[in-house]
C-alpha cells in the first residue's frame, strides 16, 4: 500500500496543528459557529443529533493492520468502543467530544491517516473497487490513480470551496463495483490499442435529490492528461455550478442544464486554455506511486478444494463470503458486518483489533473496506480458510449472507443523523428478523436492499434492487419502496412502486415483493433479472395486496 | 484608518472603496458593474482599482486590465469559492501584475488564497495581525502548483 513520504507526512501534521488552533479559537469564542463550520467540515467533523460525528478517511478503502488497530484504539478511548463503516469506505465515530478531535487527528496522522475533506463542499475521499488488484476481470489496479487523485485534491488551492460536495470513483473492472456511474466523476480504466492506460470519463452522476447516471465526457482520456482534465472539469463547475440553491448545486444539475455537449465544449475549451498552468502528471510520478501497489509476495501454491470434507456451515460461508482470486491458492474473504441483530456497517473495537491481528497473520497485514459496508481480507491462502472462518465466527464476523438480502446497505438514519427523516436501524433489524432463515435467504439468491433515511441517499437507495427511503409525513416515519435499481456494471435507477408504508410494514412489504419473485422467476433467474423481465406491475400488485394503500 | 495585510506586512490602506470618503485623485476601487457602465472612470485622475463580485467573469475584464493597479475580489461568505478561480485566472491566464486583493476573508483562508495568486488581504477580523501573518506560513508543503506568494519546502505536482 502507499506509504507517506516527507511531503505527505508534513502536510497531515501541519493540518493537525492548524485544526488544533482553529478548535481552540472556536472554543474560546474567537471563531463563530458560522466561521468554524466550513473548517470543521473539511476536517470530517459534523455536529450530529447527539454529539459531533467524525468521519475518518480510508482512501479507496485500504487499511494496514496497524491503522485498523489504531482505529480500534481511538474508538475505545474517544468513543463508545465501536465505529461505523460507510458506503464511501470511510469510518465514522459517532460520539467524540469536540475538544478531543485535534488529539484524534494527531494520532491518525501518526499512522498516516487523516479526516481531511471527508465532508464539506470539496473533493471527498476517492473510492475504488474493493477487489482492486486481485479481480480476475481487471484492466489495471485503480488504486495508484486513486492515490494520485487523493493527493491532487487534498487542500487544492482552487477547489476547496466548491458549490457542493464532489465525489470521484475509479473502477479498474468492467463490472463496476465502485458504482462509478453515480459519482460526480466516474473514471473507468481502459487501455488503448498500444496498451496505454487511460480512462473513460463520466460526469454528472449522483444520487440524492434528482438521481442521475453519469454521462460520457471522454471515451478515452490518456493517463498523462488525468489531472489537467480534472482541473478543467472542476474549474467549469466551480465557476458555473449553482450556489443559490443547495439542492441544485451538484455538478449533475449544471451538466443537465447545459446538456452534456455544451458542458463538454466548455470543459475542452478550458482544458486547452489552461494547458500551460495545469498540474502535470509525469511518468516518473506514476511509476513512483505504482511501485507501492505491486502484487503481494505470494507463495507459489496450487488451488485446493478448501471445502472437501467440511461441514455445511463452512460450505455456506465459503460459498457466500469468499471470492475468487487471481493468484492460484488464494481467495478473498469478506469480514461480514451484517450479522442479524447488528447495525449494518458497525464494528466494535474488539472486532477491529481481532481482524487487524488476523490480517497480519494471513493476508499480508492489509484490510479493505467495501462499498457494501463490509471488510475484506483480500489475499488469504486457501489452506487457511477454515481456521480464518473459525476465528471470524468467534468474533461474530462470519454471518454467511454476503450478497444476499440481509447484506443490506443502510445509512445511520434518524438515530444519529440530524438530516434524516426516518430511522433505518430498527427497520434493518426488522428485515433481519423476518429473513432470519438462511435457507430462505439462499433461495432468494443475490439481492441488494439499500436504505437511506432521507433524500441525501447516503444509503444509495436509488440503486438498490429494492430501495427503501425514509420520508417524514406530518412528523411520522414512513418509507418509500423502489424496485429495479442497480449499480454493478449496469447502472439503473429504481422506480417507486407505490405509496409509502409505515415502519412496521417495510419488512412485510419486502417479503410480499420477494414472494412475487419466487412465483415468477425462471430457473436460475436472479431477482433483478426477473424485475427487468416482467416489469414492475406484478410487484406493485403483490406488494400492496394485503395492505390498505397509505394516505 | 483601514489596515490590510499586503505581502506579509500590515500596512495602512491607501485605497478607498467607492462610497468611502476619498480625496480627489486618491486611489479608488470601483465595482466592476459601475466601471463597465461608465467609461469615465478610466479618465479619472489617480490610481484605479476594480472590485469583482463572485458572478463577474474575469474574461470580460481583459480590456480594462492595463488601466487597473488593483483587483479586489469579494468573498461575501466563508464558503464562497469562485474568487479562488478568479484570482488564478487573473494571474496565470491574463498576466495581471498589480495588487490582487481578497476582500472579506478570515485568516484560515489565507494560505490557499495566496497559492491562487492573492498578495493582499482585507480581513473580516483585522485585529488578528500576528495570527494572519502566521497563517500564510501554516503549510510549507503542497501537492499542487501555485503562485509563489508562499515559500514551499516541497511540492508534488508542477505545471
Amino acid at each position: 500500500m502507499y506509504r507517506y513520504d516527507a511531503l505527505d507526512q508534513a502536510l497531515v501534521d501541519q493540518r493537525v496543528a492548524e485544526f488544533r488552533d482553529q478548535t481552540r479559537r472556536h472554543l474560546a469564542g474567537e471563531l463563530s459557529e458560522e466561521q468554524f463550520k466550513p473548517l470543521r467540515l473539511r476536517n470530517g467533523l459534523y455536529i450530529q443529533r447527539h454529539a459531533p460525528m467524525l468521519r475518518i478517511a480510508i482512501p479507496y478503502g485500504l487499511l494496514s493492520s496497524m491503522q485498523l488497530t489504531k482505529l480500534a484504539d481511538l474508538a475505545l478511548r474517544f468513543d463508545r468502543g465501536y465505529g461505523h463503516f460507510t458506503t464511501r469506505q470511510n469510518l465514522q465515530l459517532n460520539w467524540p467530544a469536540l475538544g478531543d478531535v485535534p488529539q484524534i487527528l494527531a494520532e491518525l496522522a501518526s499512522v498516516q491517516m487523516h479526516a481531511i475533506q471527508t465532508s464539506g463542499n470539496c473533493v471527498r475521499n476517492v473510492t475504488a473497487d474493493h477487489l482492486a488488484g486481485i479481480a480476475p476481470d481487471e484492466v489495471d489496479d485503480p488504486r495508484p490513480y486513486c492515490e494520485i487523485i487523493r493527493q491532487w485534491s487534498t487542500l487544492n488551492p482552487e477547489f476547496t470551496y466548491l458549490p457542493r460536495k464532489f465525489k470521484i470513483a475509479v473502477t479498474g473492472s468492467p463490472e463496476d463495483r465502485a458504482a462509478s456511474e453515480v459519482h460526480d466523476i466516474g473514471l473507468q480504466m481502459m487501455r488503448d490499442a498500444q496498451g496505454g492506460i487511460g480512462f473513460t470519463v463520466r460526469v454528472g452522476g449522483g444520487l440524492g435529490r434528482a438521481p442521475m447516471i453519469g454521462q460520457v465526457m471522454r471515451e478515452f482520456l490518456p493517463l498523462g492528461d488525468l489531472l489537467s482534465y480534472l482541473e478543467a472539469v472542476l474549474r467549469v463547475y466551480n465557476r458555473h455550478g449553482r450556489r443559490d440553491n443547495l439542492n441544485k448545486a451538484r455538478i449533475k444539475v449544471l451538466v443537465k442544464s447545459l446538456g452534456i455537449a455544451r458542458f463538454r465544449e466548455q470543459v475542452e475549451a478550458e482544458w486547452q486554455a489552461s494547458a500551460a498552468h495545469a498540474s502535470k502528471l509525469t511518468a516518473a510520478e506514476v511509476e513512483r506511486v505504482r511501485a507501492f501497489f505491486r502484487p503481494q509476495p505470494y507463495e507459489t501454491l496450487e488451488d485446493i478444494d478448501a471445502t472437501a470434507g467440511r461441514d455445511n456451515a463452512f460450505l455456506a460461508w465459503y460459498r457466500y463470503n469468499t471470492r475468487a482470486h487471481r493468484v492460484p491458492g488464494y481467495r478473498a474473504v469478506f469480514v461480514c458486518l451484517k450479522a442479524h441483530g447488528q447495525v449494518p456497517g458497525d464494528m466494535t473495537s474488539k472486532q477491529m483489533a481481532a481482524v487487524a491481528a488476523l490480517a497480519e497473520r494471513v493476508s499480508f497485514g492489509l484490510v479493505r473496506t467495501t462499498h457494501s459496508q463490509n471488510l475484506l481480507l483480500a489475499d488469504v491462502p486457501q489452506r487457511d480458510l477454515y481456521a480464518v472462518w473459525r476465528e471470524l465466527q468467534d468474533f461474530g464476523l462470519a454471518m454467511p449472507n454476503i450478497g444476499t438480502l440481509t447484506d443490506m446497505i443502510a445509512c445511520p438514519g434518524l438515530d444519529f443523523c440530524s438530516l434524516a427523516n426516518a430511522g433505518t436501524l430498527d427497520v434493518a433489524k426488522s428485515i433481519q428478523q423476518r429473513f432470519d432463515d438462511l435457507d430462505y435467504l439462499y433461495d432468494l439468491g443475490e439481492l441488494e436492499i439499500k436504505m437511506s433515511g432521507c433524500m441525501n441517499a447516503c444509503g444509495h437507495h436509488h440503486v438498490g434492487h429494492i430501495g427503501v427511503l425514509g420520508v417524514d409525513k406530518h412528523g411520522e416515519e414512513w418509507y418509500q419502496i423502489s424496485l429495479g435499481g442497480s449499480a454493478n456494471g449496469f447502472t439503473a435507477l429504481g422506480e417507486v412502486i407505490g405509496p409509502s408504508v409505515r415502519k412496521n410494514e417495510v419488512a412485510p412489504t419486502i417479503e410480499r415483493i420477494v414472494e412475487v419473485y419466487r412465483r415468477l422467476r425462471a430457473e436460475g433467474e436472479r431477482f433483478i433479472d426477473t424485475v427487468r423481465r416482467v416489469g414492475l406491475d406484478p410487484f406493485r400488485e403483490g406488494a400492496y395486496a394485503a395492505h390498505p394503500a397509505a394516505a | 484608518m483601514r489596515h490590510i495585510l499586503r505581502r506579509r506586512e500590515w500596512v495602512a490602506d491607501q485605497w478607498r472603496y467607492l462610497g468611502e470618503e476619498a480625496a480627489p485623485g486618491a486611489a479608488l476601487i470601483v465595482p466592476y458593474a459601475q466601471l463597465q457602465a461608465d467609461s469615465q472612470w478610466l479618465s479619472r485622475p489617480g490610481p484605479l482599482g476594480v472590485r469583482l463580485a463572485p458572478v463577474d467573469a474575469v474574461e470580460d475584464l481583459t480590456g480594462l486590465l492595463p488601466h487597473l493597479s488593483l483587483v479586489a475580489v469579494e468573498f461575501p461568505s466563508p464558503g464562497e469559492g469562485r474568487g479562488y478561480t478568479q484570482g488564478r485566472l487573473l494571474r496565470e491566464r491574463f498576466g495581471f501584475k498589480g495588487e490582487l486583493r481578497a476582500l472579506g476573508v478570515q485568516q484560515d483562508q489565507l494560505f490557499l488564497l495566496a497559492r491562487c495568486g492573492f498578495d493582499a488581504f482585507d480581513l473580516t477580523q483585522p485585529q488578528e495581525h500576528e495570527a494572519a501573518v502566521r497563517a500564510l506560513s501554516r503549510y510549507d508543503v503542497a501537492y499542487q502548483p501555485g503562485a509563489a506568494q508562499v515559500a514551499l519546502r516541497r511540492q508534488r505536482f508542477f505545471a
